[in-house]
């Protein structure tokens, strides 16, 4: 066995055998979880995640919560503005993006991103609103760049790859990034 | 021997797998420490699920100026007293104050700033 097979094998244990441990990990306690120091005394105070995160409409990835359905059960009712007197935008149209190589299409549903944000949080700064105006790939957004300013970071991680890739190829051809199909 | 799995997804994989494995934080946590151990404060710990629980992405990163960035936003405690960043809500009006040291400085010494649990922590940029 060659010195780059033997790497390679190494690593495909490695990555194997930490799966397990990535399903199972559940919420730990503040005083557990490596960040929080257990001599503070504010840390028998705050709220551990458990507590609040395991009556929310359960998740698998993440922290382990499907915020989207969490606010359409009612569940959280997250305010739009500080002081809770502004209303939350409302845009409900559908991006399908086809240059994914062999992969399913990638939808993007406006409505759950707007249920959480409003526009400017993404226009005109991560994403132009234009047709083929942005050059998204996974490789940006692994670096954290397009959607991966919030997926791997906050919001459901990229690991998820078929809550994005969800659409089925019919043999159209791509276009280019980010074409607009409009809602039917 | 053919190889079954390409060596260039299984270091993807690996990349996006091996971070979760050994990191216990709740995901999205974030450790800001530019300033506070310098000062002789611990790091402060910012849980994003308490907050998002209570308010939405864009009040905080679009309304009150919040970064996207671990750590890029230039927080400092003379802007908080003024209102500014954390201060706009913790004020003893919509959350407690920021007189509560501890439950914000709460991280064990020496944690470097950085969101926990993804791959700003340990993916790609890290390699």
């Amino acid at each position: 066995m060659t010195r780059y097979s033997t790497v390679k094998l190494l690593l495909l244990l490695a990555t194997v055998a930490a799966i397990p441990a990535t399903l199972a990990e559940g919420w730990k306690a503040l005083e557990d979880d490596d960040l929080h120091d257990p001599s503070n005394p504010a840390v028998s105070i705050l709220q551990d995640p458990e507590e609040a995160l395991s009556v929310l409409a359960p998740d698998s990835a993440g922290n382990k919560v499907n915020w989207v359905e969490a606010i359409r059960r009612g569940q959280i009712k997250p305010r739009a503005s500080l002081y809770g007197d502004k209303p939350g935008k409302q845009h409900d149209s559908d991006v399908v993006m086809k240059n994914t190589l062999d992969l399913p299409f990638v939808l993007f549903p406006h409505r759950a991103h707007n249920e959480w944000m409003s526009c400017e949080m993404c226009h005109e700064t991560l994403f132009q609103s234009v047709r083929d105006g942005n050059a998204i790939s996974m490789v940006k957004i692994l670096e954290g760049e397009f959607c991966g300013v919030c997926h791997g970071a906050v919001s459901f991680p990229l690991t998820e790859c078929n809550r994005c890739h969800s659409v089925l190829r019919d043999g159209a051809p791509a276009s280019s990034s980010g074409a607009l199909v409009p809602k039917e | 021997m053919k190889c079954v799995i390409k060596t260039r997804r299984l270091v993807l994989l690996a990349i996006i797998v091996l971070p979760f494995a050994v990191a216990w934080a709740e995901y999205a946590d974030v450790v800001i420490n530019t300033q506070a151990q310098g000062k002789g404060m611990s790091p402060v710990i910012f849980p994003h699920w308490f907050h998002r629980v209570r308010f939405q992405c864009s009040v905080c990163h679009v309304d009150i100026g919040f970064k996207t960035k671990a750590g890029a936003s230039g927080i400092t405690m003379d802007k908080i007293s003024q209102g500014q960043f954390c201060g706009a809500c913790h004020n003893g009006e919509i959350a407690w104050s920021a007189e509560n040291c501890d439950f914000c400085h709460s991280g064990i010494r020496d944690l470097e700033t950085g969101i926990q649990g993804g791959h700003k922590t340990s993916g790609p940029g890290y390699f």
